[in-house]
C-alpha cells in the first residue's frame, strides 16, 4: 500500500481512468508539461500525450462547454479548473448546459463529466483564489458535488465520481493537496456508490460534528486535544455534498442529540444549513437536546494578510470552544 | 515627437523604481516576511513606465496579478505597496489586498486584478463614464497575452469598438500565459490583428523600448481624443522570473531567458541609449543612488509599521 499525498492520490486515480478507458481525456490551463498549478498532473502528458492531456488556453468557458459536448458524444472528459473560482467564468456551461440536458431533452442524453478545481483558503492568494463556492452547484438540480478531503478519498470519490453517468464537480481543497496517508489503490468500480455516502469518521455518544473537506482535518484536530479527551464526538465526514447523505447524519443524531457542523464557507444559504435545516425538519428534531450550531467562515470576501485570513476562517480554537458550549 | 531629456530621466527613473521594488519583494520572500504569492515582472518594466508616463494623472488604468509596475507608474508610494504586502494597515487596500490587488484610486489607478481579463470590462465601462461625462481622459487597459482568449477580451473590444469609447487596450504579450507559450494559445495572425478584426486600429510594438512605448501611448492618447476611437497596442516583452513563486520553468530553455536578460533587457539597453545620447552616467548614477534610497526607506518603514487591525470583516464587505 503506497503513502501518497492528495495529489499523488489523484493523479494515480486519473492515470488508472487514462489507461482503462481509451475515451476518457483531461483539459485544463498548465496541464501538461507544468504539470499543474498544484502539481496533480505531473508525468501524465508524458505518459499519455499531448492528444489526451490538453493544455487549453485561458477560457474557462470553453474548457467546461468542451467538456459538455464531448461527453455527449461517447468522450469522457475530466476538466480542471487551476482555482475553483475561475468557475465562475464557465457558468454557462456547467449550470444552463451540463446540468440540465438530461432532463431537458427527456432523458436523450448523458452528460458525464468531472470539473475538478482547488478551493479554500488559508495560503494568503486572497479574494479571487480563494473561494468555497460548492453550495453554489448544491442549489443546481441536476449536478452532482463532491469534496475530498484525505488521500484515500480523494482516491475513491475520484473513480466512483469519473463512472457517475452526471455531472460531477470536484472541489479539492488547496490544503490537503500535502497531506498524506497509505492509499489502497483500488479498480474503477463499476458504479459511482461511493457518491451520496457520508462516512462517521469517529463513532462516539456526546456529539454529531458534520464537517466536509479540510475543515474535516481542523474538526479532528479539535477533537484530538486533549483539552477535548472527555468528550465522545461522532465526526461525519460528507464526502458529497450534493446529493446529501441525510440518513446518517439524522440516525447519528437521534443518538448524540446534538449537532455541530463546521464549515469553511460562509454560513448564508450554504451546505451547513441545509444540513440543519433538514435535520430539524426531520425525525431527529425531537432528539435534540440543544440548538444546532453552525461554525462557518465569515461572511467576508477573504483578506490577505495572514492575521485577518485566520480570522474570516474557522480555527482549530473555534470549534473547541464551541464543542465545549455545546456539550 | 521627441522626448525630453527629463521625460527620458524620468523613463529610466521608473523602470530602476520598478525593478528594485521587485527586486526588494523577492528578497523580503526569501526572508519569509510575505504570505501567499506574488508575480514578479522583473524584464518587463518598460510597457509599465512608458505607458503610464504618457498619462496624466486623471487618465485611468486598469492592471493585472502583474501589476507593481503598473501601480508605481502610475505614481503610487511604494511605501504604502509594500505595507500592502505585509498586511500593514498603512497598506493601499488595508491588507485585504495584497500582492495582486492592489487599487490606488488616489493616482487613477482602478486596481489590479486576479482574474484573467477580469478588467478588460470594467475599463470598458470606466471608459463609457468618461464618455458619458464629457471628460478629456482615456483608460489604458493592461493585461497579457494569456487574457486574449477569454471571452470577456472579445465582448469588451467589440463594445469599445462599436460605442466610441475612449479606452486603449495595451497588451504585455511577455510570450507565456504561465506555461502555455502564446505561439500555442492564440489563433490567427497575431495578437494585434484581433484589434484590427474589431474595426480598432491596432500596432505592434517593441515593448522592452521604453520611449516606443511611451511614444505610441501618448499618439494614441491623443488620436483617441480626438477621433473618439479605441485604439490597441500589443507590446511584445519577456518576463525573467517565474509565473508566480511555485513555477518551475520547464516550459522554457535558460537559453531563452538568458537571451532576453543579455540582449534585450529594457533598463540596459535605455541606459546605453541615454550614454549616447549626452547623458551622463553620474546623472543616472544619481537617479538610481536616489531610487535606491528610496526603496531601502519604505522597506524599513513598512516593516516598522503596524499590522492592519482585525476590524468587523463583515461590516468591511459592504459599503
Ligand atoms: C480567469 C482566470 N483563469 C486562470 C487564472 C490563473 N492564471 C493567473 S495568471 C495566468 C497567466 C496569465 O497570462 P497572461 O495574461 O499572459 O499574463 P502574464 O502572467 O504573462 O503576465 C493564469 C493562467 C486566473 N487568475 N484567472
Ligand atoms: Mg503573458
Amino acid at each position: 500500500m503506497p503513502e501518497l499525498s492528495v495529489g499523488q492520490a489523484i493523479n494515480n486515480a486519473l492515470s488508472l481512468i487514462l489507461k482503462e478507458y481509451p475515451n476518457a481525456f483531461i483539459a485544463g490551463e498548465d496541464i501538461g508539461i507544468y504539470g499543474g498549478a498544484f502539481g496533480v498532473t505531473d508525468g501524465l502528458l508524458e505518459t499519455f500525450g499531448e492528444e489526451r492531456i490538453k493544455d487549453t488556453p485561458i477560457a474557462e468557458d470553453v474548457i467546461a462547454g468542451l467538456a459538455v459536448g464531448a461527453a455527449m458524444t461517447d468522450s469522457k472528459p475530466i476538466v480542471e479548473m487551476q482555482f475553483s473560482d475561475f468557475i465562475v467564468n464557465a457558468m454557462d456551461p456547467i449550470v444552463n448546459q451540463a446540468a440540465k440536458l438530461h432532463f431537458m431533452y427527456g432523458g436523450a442524453v448523458n452528460v458525464p463529466i468531472v470539473v475538478r478545481g482547488a478551493s479554500g483558503a488559508g495560503t494568503g492568494a486572497a479574494a479571487q483564489h480563494s473561494q468555497s463556492l460548492e453550495s453554489w452547484f448544491c442549489h443546481v438540480p441536476g449536478l452532482k458535488v463532491v469534496t475530498p478531503s484525505n488521500p484515500q478519498n480523494a482516491y475513491d470519490l475520484l473513480l466512483h465520481s469519473f463512472v457517475d453517468p452526471n455531472p460531477v464537480i470536484f472541489m479539492e481543497h488547496k490544503l490537503i493537496y500535502k497531506i498524506k496517508d497509505d492509499v489502497v489503490l483500488n479498480n474503477i468500480p463499476s458504479n459511482s456508490e461511493l457518491l451520496g455516502q457520508a462516512k462517521i469518521l469517529s463513532e462516539g455518544n456526546d456529539i454529531t460534528i458534520v464537517s466536509y473537506s479540510n475543515m474535516v482535518n481542523v474538526v479532528k484536530d479539535a477533537i484530538s486535544s486533549d483539552e477535548l479527551s472527555e468528550i465522545s464526538a461522532e465526526l461525519i465526514d460528507l464526502q458529497t455534498l450534493s446529493p446529501l447523505d441525510m440518513e446518517t447524519i439524522i440516525t447519528s443524531v437521534s443518538k448524540t442529540k446534538k449537532l455541530l457542523v463546521c464549515q469553511e464557507a460562509p454560513a448564508n444559504s450554504s451546505v451547513g444549513s441545509t444540513v440543519i435545516s433538514n435535520v430539524v425538519q426531520s425525525d431527529a428534531f425531537s432528539s435534540l437536546s440543544i440548538a444546532p450550531k453552525l461554525v462557518s467562515g465569515l461572511h467576508s470576501p477573504m483578506p490577505s494578510a495572514k492575521h485577518l485570513e485566520t480570522t474570516v476562517i474557522p480555527q482549530k480554537e473555534d470549534i473547541m470552544q464551541a464543542i465545549k458550549d455545546m456539550v | 515627437m521627441s522626448v525630453t531629456k527629463d521625460t527620458q530621466l524620468e523613463l529610466h527613473r521608473m523602470m530602476m523604481l520598478i525593478r528594485l521594488f521587485e527586486e526588494a519583494l523577492e528578497e523580503m520572500f526569501s526572508r519569509g516576511l510575505l504570505h501567499g504569492t506574488m508575480h514578479l515582472s522583473i524584464g518587463q518594466e518598460a510597457t509599465a513606465a512608458g505607458a503610464c508616463l504618457a498619462l496624466d494623472k486623471k487618465d485611468l488604468i486598469t492592471s493585472t496579478h502583474r501589476g507593481h509596475g503598473h501601480c508605481l507608474g502610475k505614481g503610487a508610494d511604494p511605501y504604502k505597496m509594500f505595507a500592502e504586502l505585509l498586511g500593514r494597515e498603512d497598506g493601499y487596500c488595508r491588507g485585504r489586498g495584497g500582492s495582486m490587488h492592489i487599487a490606488d484610486l488616489s493616482n487613477g489607478n482602478l486596481g489590479a486584478n486576479g482574474i484573467v481579463a477580469g478588467s478588460l470590462t470594467i475599463s470598458v465601462g470606466a471608459a463609457l463614464s468618461f464618455q458619458l461625462q464629457k471628460k478629456e481622459n482615456i483608460v489604458l487597459c493592461f493585461f497579457g497575452d494569456g487574457a486574449v482568449n477569454e471571452g470577456s477580451f472579445h465582448e469588451a473590444l467589440n463594445l469599445a469598438s462599436l460605442w466610441n469609447l475612449p479606452v486603449l487596450f495595451l497588451c504585455e504579450n511577455n510570450q507565456y500565459g504561465m506555461s502555455m507559450a502564446s505561439e500555442k494559445a492564440v489563433a490567427g495572425e497575431s495578437i494585434a490583428s484581433r484589434g484590427n478584426s474589431y474595426g480598432i486600429e491596432s500596432i505592434q510594438i517593441d515593448g522592452n523600448d521604453v520611449e516606443a512605448v511611451y511614444e505610441s501611448v501618448a499618439t494614441f492618447k491623443d488620436e483617441i481624443l480626438s477621433n473618439n476611437r479605441p485604439k490597441f497596442i500589443e507590446a511584445v516583452t519577456y518576463r525573467y522570473r517565474g509565473h508566480s513563486k511555485s513555477d518551475r520553468n520547464l516550459y522554457r530553455t535558460s537559453e531563452e531567458i538568458n537571451f532576453w536578460k543579455d540582449e534585450k533587457d529594457p533598463i540596459k539597453r535605455y541606459i546605453g541609449k541615454l550614454l549616447e545620447q549626452g547623458i551622463t552616467e553620474v546623472d543616472l548614477k544619481e537617479i538610481d543612488e536616489e531610487v535606491k534610497n528610496t526603496i531601502r526607506t519604505s522597506v524599513k518603514k513598512a516593516l516598522d509599521s503596524p499590522l492592519s487591525p482585525v476590524t468587523n470583516l463583515e461590516e468591511d464587505s459592504y459599503a
